[in-house]
């Protein structure tokens, strides 16, 4: 294969090649294990978060370097404490025109929310972006859809820590607050809008799967779980509760293997949007089981049902308000919420800061309780 | 150091001269279904055998090509509609993209075309194409007056093909259990196919399956292993090693007898390795076809048999640790 003077060269100068190839070999390896290391993440310096007994595999592993950062968008955070009444002050729908939410608040508080409000959502345009440039006098009119949906939005903060305190309170208070979504964007991050069918030349399963979407997060896996479950309300659960049960697939409620792969799309995207592997809730030997799953299982059920309520009563309802450029790309339907629009990759929102003690005009729907 | 030449590990030896072209005996034509003019590969004899070439091409082979061929142009062809035509979004996407069976509600029925329907076309080419190149496994044997242990042995792999595609998709009710036509998409239909029935792994066939095809390759590395470390005294030579045992056989015999107190014979070993691999899709097709036929959880059937245990402890995180002191917010 070689030519015959390479061949006979090497005969005429027989050289020790040992030397010289451990010697490429170990700076060649060394040099990609750093390079893996530096990359990739250093596997020595690991934790894991334990969620069951010794024995199961129940942990979440995570790189420290990912674990011990900080969300960088906490310190963007803005918070101000309340001006408790004294009783007496008299009240912002007696000060302003047409205040139909927060109109219990004190002249004071109310500025105060407004405030906020900006510093959560319009840090760039300010007050203009909800009241547009007019004088304070026109402040009361409902000319621009932000202030429209700004108000729906209030009502919804109010709702998700009135209605849902066991979602969002579930292991301490956290509550939740304008910045919980929008981090100082007027749109927040992680929404989502309907994209399925992705195959327009095939019909039923075979139209809704098998492209690389950002609602199949990148998978094979159907880009229709998040609008089928946290929308239309369908069955997550697919699981034979017994040994034996009678069925075909697909047919009075015998889960389908494509059923599973919508089921498996949709923890797909919980697990990316908590920065969780799937034993964070369930002990993965026996999935449906809830007497082997954890608590953070409960708390996420809870949550599925909460982003039901938030999509069907409060933000598809306001399809007809947005101008078009807020509606979605291919259906032009209103945008969506689902865990990571909170979330954002971790755990808890925010690493589990309590937005909600400094804010009680947003911790309920009747009139705030300051302490 | 020296470099002893038994050491490498491709072949060190190639003769090459004129090439063979085989018998033409027993008035059978063997020699006019030989296509190909054979020629010489140094590269591949580093491998295997150098010479490459004739090949035989009989009306199975002619069968098998061409139904095997109808199938990847229709599952390519169904992926490359289903981006538009577009041959960018195609080699983009070709790892995502699949031809998928009908959906659920068609049952056994024939599905329009664009939900299913050239699944079953294509899936019936396959069929043929995959049972005709059987035949040729068989019929080649023949021909050789070889034993039928390669046709046995690829009729195990197709039992699993039939298993996965034919059967269990009859016994169901639906087409629509089928294995979907896609590098992803299949992957995904394994894992969904675990899930769904309760995680597989309680499967007692599951379990026999695993350690026929882990069994495979240890059994595969200790006997490749063992040959390539006699051959300096002729070990390689495992067929005369069979009828006229050597030097090379005592010491690999030995060397296993004082590891493990028990060593196969040259002949032996062969039959271990063959019934490991043969079985290992005949069980996992046994395990497949039970599944959602005859069990439709396998945790909870484990649990009814009294193999799957219940652990001590508490689940959560809280009784381990907290999310404070993960994050370090906490010591």
């Amino acid at each position: 294969m070689l030519p015959k003077w390479f061949n006979k060269w090497n005969q005429d100068n027989p050289t020790n090649i040992f030397g010289p190839a451990i010697l490429v070999g170990v700076a060649g390896a060394a040099v990609f294990i750093a390079a893996m290391v530096v990359s990739w993440g250093n596997p020595a310096q690991t934790s894991s978060l334990q969620t069951g007994p010794r024995g199961t595999g129940m942990s979440v592993p995570e790189f420290n370097v990912v674990r011990m950062a900080a969300d960088p968008t906490i310190e963007d955070y803005y918070t101000e404490a309340p001006y408790v009444p004294e009783g007496g002050e008299d009240l912002a729908r007696d000060i302003y025109e047409n205040v139909q939410v927060l109109g219990d608040l004190t002249e004071d508080n109310f500025n105060r929310v407004m405030n906020a409000i900006t510093q959560w959502v319009s840090p760039e345009q300010g007050c203009a972006y909800c009241h547009g440039d007019g004088d304070l006098e026109t402040y009361g009119e409902d000319t621009l859809y932000t202030k429209v949906v700004s108000r729906r939005m209030i009502q919804m903060t109010q709702a998700i820590n009135e209605d849902w305190d066991a979602h969002v309170n579930a292991v301490a208070e956290v509550g939740v607050n304008c910045y919980t979504c929008h981090r100082g964007e007027n749109v927040p991050s992680d929404i989502w809008f309907k994209v399925s069918p992705v195959n327009a030349s095939a019909a039923g399963w075979s139209a809704n799967q098998n492209q690389a979407t950002s609602l199949s997060q990148s998978t094979s896996l159907p880009s229709d779980a998040l609008e089928k479950y946290l929308l239309e309300g369908e069955t997550i659960a697919v699981h034979s509760l017994e040994s034996r049960e009678a069925g075909v697939a697909g047919v009075d409620g015998y889960a389908s293997i494509q059923d599973t792969e919508r089921t498996y799309s949709l923890m797909n995207y919980f697990s990316n949007s908590l920065g969780v592997n799937c034993v964070f809730c369930h002990n993965s030997r026996a999935f449906y089981d809830g007497s082997q799953n954890t608590p953070q299982w409960g708390t996420a059920s809870l949550g599925i049902l909460m982003v039901q309520e938030l999509n069907t009563e409060y933000l598809v309802p306001l399809q007809d308000t947005y101008p078009p450029e807020r509606l979605g790309p291919i259906f032009a339907d209103a945008p969506k919420a689902a865990c990571k629009t909170c979330h954002k990759g971790y755990q808890r929102p925010m690493q589990g800061m309590n937005v909600i003690a400094d804010w009680p005009e947003l911790a309920t729907t009747e009139a705030p309780v300051y302490e | 150091m020296a470099y002893p030449e038994y050491q490498n590990i491709f072949t060190q030896v190639q003769v090459q001269g004129t090439p063979e072209w085989g018998m033409d005996d027993a008035g059978n034509n063997m020699m006019e279904e030989r296509v190909g003019k054979p020629f010489f590969s140094t590269l591949a004899g580093l491998f295997g055998n150098g010479q490459i070439g004739p090949y035989y091409w009989g009306w199975t082979s002619m069968v098998a090509f061409g139904t095997g061929l109808a199938w990847f142009f229709i599952v390519g062809f169904n992926m490359l509609a289903q981006v538009g035509w577009s041959i960018p979004q195609f080699i983009r996407q070709l790892f995502w993209l699949a031809l998928e069976p009908p959906s659920p509600e068609y049952g056994l029925t024939m599905p329009p075309l664009n939900d299913g329907g050239w699944y079953i076309i294509a899936s019936f080419f396959l069929l043929v194409s995959v049972m005709t190149w059987l035949l040729r496994a068989y019929l080649l044997a023949e021909q050789h007056k070889m034993g039928k242990h390669i046709f046995w042995g690829f009729a195990a792999a197709v039992w699993l093909f039939l298993v996965l595609g034919l059967f269990r998709p009859i016994l169901m009710g639906s087409w629509s259990e089928a294995v979907p036509y896609g590098i992803f998409p299949h992957l995904d239909w394994t894992t969904a196919f675990s899930i769904r029935y309760g995680n597989l792994y309680y499967n007692p066939f599951h379990c026999l399956s695993i350690v026929f095809l882990y069994g495979s390759v240890l059994l595969f590395c200790m006997h490749g292993g063992t040959i390539l470390a006699v051959t300096r005294y002729g070990g390689d030579r495992e067929l005369e090693q069979i009828y006229d045992r050597g030097t090379a056989t005592e010491r690999a015999a030995l060397f296993w007898r004082w590891t493990m107190g028990f060593n196969a014979t040259m002949e032996g070993i062969h039959r271990w390795a063959w019934w490991f691999a043969v079985l290992t899709p005949i069980t996992g097709g046994i395990g497949i076809l039970l599944t959602g036929t005859v069990v439709d959880n396998w945790f909870i059937w484990a649990q009814e048999h009294n193999f799957a245990p219940m652990y001590d402890g508490s689940y959560g995180y809280a009784d381990y640790g907290s999310y404070e002191a993960f994050i370090g917010k906490e010591n």
